[in-house]
C-alpha cells in the first residue's frame, strides 16, 4: 500500500487555492424549488401516454364545444336524399338512418356525454370526499350509520338502482347524474374514510387542533390537501365507467332519448342499422373507445405523477 | 370463521330487505299507474286495482308483497295479465345463467392465461400484443363488442350464426361479446400480480433452492399472483349479469335481460321490480359467496372481518 502511495503524482500545496467561504451560495438551493403540483406536471409531461391522452382530451372538449356551433348542419337537421351515406365532403362522418349529420351529431353527443361523465364523477368525488371526511375524522356513531348504508348501496348492483331511479324520474340529462350519483358516491366515501383515519393521528393535524382550528378546516385545509392526488386519479377513473353507464342506459332505451344525441343513443342506432351502413356504429365506437382509453391512460399516468412508488402497478 | 360467515349472511339479508322495501317505495312514486289506458272505464280501473289490491293502504300492500316474497312470490305481471312474473323468470333464468357462466369461464379461463403468458414475455411483442388486446378490451363497452362481432362473424365472414340460441355455434359470439370487457380486466390485473409476485423473496428462495423454472412459475408464481383476480369475482359476476341485458336483446336470446329491457321499454312496471328484486336478490347473494370464499382462501380477511 505505501509503494502505491509514492507512486501517485505529487500534490503541492501551490496548486491548492483559499477562495474563502460563500455563506450565501452554500446556503443557496441551485435548483428552483418544485411544488407538489409542479413536479407532478412535470411528471405527467414525461409521460408520453398521459400526455398524448390529455392533449387528445382536450381536442375533445374544444371540439364538443366549437364544432356544433361552427358546422352549417343542425343536430336533428334531416336530410331525405342522403341518408346513412358514407365519409364524404359534404358530411364529413357519413350521415345516419335519417340523413342526419353524424359529424355534428357525434360533437353534439360528445357534450352530453362528457357533461355527464364530468359532473357525475365530480360530485361523486365531492359528496364522498366530504361525507368521507367527516366519517373518517370523528368514527362512532355517525360513522357506523354511513358504513352500513355504504354496506347496502354497495350490494346492490349499481346498474339495477340507476334503472330505477331512471324509470321514477324519467330520461333525460339530470336524471342520468342524480342516479349516477345516488350510487356512485360510496366508493370515494369509503376511500377517503380510510385515507382520513391513517391521516388525523399525524402531527400536522394536532398541531392544527392545537391552534384551535375548526374541524370543517382541519379536514379541508389540512387532511384533505393530502390525498388531493389520490382524488384526483379515482376522478380520471370513475369518467370512463359514467360514460360507460350513459352508454348502457340509452342503449336499453332509459338515458337521453332520440332526437338529442348521446354517444350512447348514437351506438343504439348504430347497431340498428350495422348492416346497411356500419359506419354509424363504427363512428360513435370510435369516439367512445378513445376516450375511455384517454382517461384510463391519463388516470395512470396522473396516479403515477402523484404517487411515483405506484408506478408500474394496475 | 363462523362468525365471519354469519355477519356477512347477516349484511346479505339486510341488503336484500332495503332492497326489496326500496323498490316496492320506488314503484309507487313512478309516472303513472300500471293502467292508464284512456279506452279504460272507471269501473273497470276499479275493477282492475281491487283485483291486484292496489286498492288496499300502503302498508298493507307492502306487508302483503314482502309475505309473498318471503313464498316466492314475485306478483303478476299486468303486462301479460295470465302470466306471473315467476313463469317469466322460470322460462328465462336458465338462459341468462347459460350464458352467464358461458361467458364468465371464457373471460375467466382465457384472461388468466392471456396474463400468465404476457406476464411471462414481459416486454417483448407476445407481451405488446396481449397488452394492447387488455387495454382495447376494457375500454369498449359490451354491446359495442357483441354487435360488432355480430358484423364480423356472421354478416361478413358468415362463419357463426348471427343470433338465437339453439346449440354451442349460437353460444360462442355472445358468450365472447360479454365476456371481452371481463377477460381483459382479468388479463390485466393477473399480469401485474405477476409481475409483483415474481419479484418477491420467496420466488428467489425457491429458485436458489433449485426448483425448475417451470415449478416455480407454476406453483410458486401463478398461485400466489391469481389472489388480487378472486377479489374483483365478485364484481365481475354483478357486471356479466347486467352486461346480459344487452347482449342478449342484441342476440335474440330469450333471457331474462330480454325481458327486462323490454319491460322497460314497456313501461310494465310490476315486471321491472319483480325482476329487479330477483337479480338484485341474485346478486347480493353471488357477492356473498365470493367474500366468503376469499376469507376461506385468505386467512387475513377473516381476521379484517372481525
Amino acid at each position: 500500500m505505501s509503494e502505491k502511495k509514492t507512486e501517485q503524482a505529487p500534490l503541492t500545496r501551490e496548486q491548492f487555492v483559499i477562495i474563502g467561504k460563500n455563506l450565501e451560495k452554500m446556503e443557496s438551493i441551485s435548483r428552483p424549488s418544485l411544488t407538489f403540483w409542479q413536479e407532478a406536471w412535470r411528471r405527467i409531461c414525461g409521460n408520453r401516454a398521459a400526455f398524448f391522452s390529455l392533449i387528445l382530451l382536450i381536442v375533445y372538449g374544444l371540439l364538443a364545444i366549437f364544432a356544433p356551433m361552427l358546422s352549417q348542419y343542425g343536430f336533428d337537421q334531416q336530410d331525405a336524399y342522403a341518408m346513412s351515406k358514407g365519409f364524404s365532403a359534404d358530411h364529413w362522418l357519413g350521415t345516419d338512418s335519417l340523413g342526419r349529420d353524424l359529424w355534428v351529431r357525434v360533437w353534439m353527443g360528445a357534450r352530453v356525454s362528457l357533461t355527464i361523465g364530468l359532473l357525475a364523477a365530480g360530485l361523486n368525488t365531492v359528496i364522498g370526499t366530504v361525507l368521507g371526511g367527516f366519517c373518517g375524522y370523528y368514527g362512532g356513531k355517525f360513522d357506523m350509520i354511513v358504513m352500513r348504508i355504504i354496506d347496502v348501496i354497495y350490494g346492490i348492483p349499481s346498474l339495477i338502482v340507476c334503472i330505477l331511479v331512471m324509470v321514477v324520474l324519467g330520461s333525460g340529462v339530470q336524471s342520468l347524474i342524480i342516479a349516477m350519483v345516488i350510487v356512485g358516491w360510496t366508493g370515494t366515501c369509503r376511500f377517503t374514510r380510510g385515507e382520513v383515519y391513517r391521516l388525523k393521528e399525524q402531527e400536522f393535524v394536532l398541531a392544527a387542533r392545537v391552534m384551535g382550528e375548526p374541524v370543517f378546516t382541519i379536514i379541508m385545509r389540512e387532511i384533505i390537501p393530502n390525498i388531493m392526488g389520490l382524488l384526483i386519479t379515482n376522478l380520471a377513473m370513475a369518467i370512463p365507467n359514467a360514460i360507460f353507464q350513459e352508454a348502457f342506459l340509452s342503449y336499453i332505451g332509459l338515458g337521453i332519448s332520440p332526437p338529442e344525441a348521446s354517444w350512447g343513443v348514437l351506438a343504439k342506432e348504430g347497431t340498428r342499422m350495422l348492416r346497411v351502413a356500419p359506419h354509424m356504429l363504427y363512428v360513435p365506437a370510435f369516439f367512445i373507445c378513445t376516450t375511455v382509453l384517454a382517461l384510463n391512460q391519463l388516470g395512470n399516468g396522473l396516479r403515477d405523477a402523484f404517487d411515483p412508488r405506484l408506478r408500474g402497478t394496475e | 370463521m363462523t362468525k365471519y360467515i354469519l355477519k356477512r349472511i347477516g349484511i346479505s339479508l339486510v341488503t336484500v330487505f332495503v332492497l326489496v322495501s326500496v323498490v316496492f317505495f320506488l314503484a309507487r312514486l313512478m309516472p303513472g299507474g300500471p293502467f292508464n289506458d284512456p279506452k279504460m272505464s272507471e269501473a273497470a280501473r276499479e275493477n282492475l286495482s281491487a283485483y291486484y289490491g292496489f286498492d288496499k293502504p300502503l302498508w298493507e300492500q307492502y306487508l302483503t308483497y314482502l309475505g309473498n316474497l318471503l313464498h316466492g312470490n314475485f306478483g303478476f305481471s299486468t303486462k301479460y295479465p295470465s302470466r306471473t312474473v315467476n313463469d317469466l323468470l322460470a322460462g328465462a333464468f336458465p338462459y341468462s345463467a347459460d350464458l352467464g357462466i358461458r361467458a364468465l369461464c371464457f373471460a375467466i379461463s382465457f384472461g388468466l392465461v392471456f396474463g400468465i403468458i404476457s406476464a411471462l414475455n414481459r416486454g417483448n411483442k407476445i407481451d405488446l400484443i396481449f397488452v394492447i388486446v387488455a387495454v382495447f378490451g376494457t375500454s369498449v363497452p359490451d354491446f359495442i363488442m357483441g354487435a360488432l362481432l355480430q358484423y364480423f362473424f356472421s354478416v361478413k365472414w358468415g362463419l357463426l350464426p348471427i343470433a338465437e340460441y339453439k346449440g354451442f355455434a349460437y353460444t360462442i359470439l355472445p358468450s365472447v361479446g360479454l365476456g371481452f370487457y371481463t377477460m381483459a380486466s382479468v388479463s390485466r390485473i393477473m399480469r401485474a400480480s405477476m409481475l409483483e409476485v415474481v419479484q418477491q423473496d420467496y420466488i428467489k428462495t425457491a429458485r436458489s433452492k433449485g426448483i425448475s423454472r417451470f415449478r416455480v412459475t407454476w406453483k410458486h408464481q401463478i398461485r400466489n399472483a391469481i389472489m388480487p383476480v378472486i377479489t374483483i369475482l365478485g364484481p365481475t359476476v354483478a357486471a356479466v349479469l347486467t352486461g346480459t341485458f344487452v347482449i342478449e336483446s342484441l342476440f335474440a336470446i330469450p333471457g331474462m335481460g330480454k325481458y327486462y329491457v323490454e319491460s322497460v321499454q314497456n313501461s310494465d312496471y310490476s315486471l321491472i321490480l319483480g325482476m329487479t328484486v330477483f337479480y338484485g336478490t341474485f346478486l347480493v347473494f353471488c357477492n356473498m359467496i365470493v367474500d366468503i370464499l376469499y376469507g376461506i382462501v385468505d386467512p387475513r380477511v377473516r381476521i379484517a372481518g372481525k
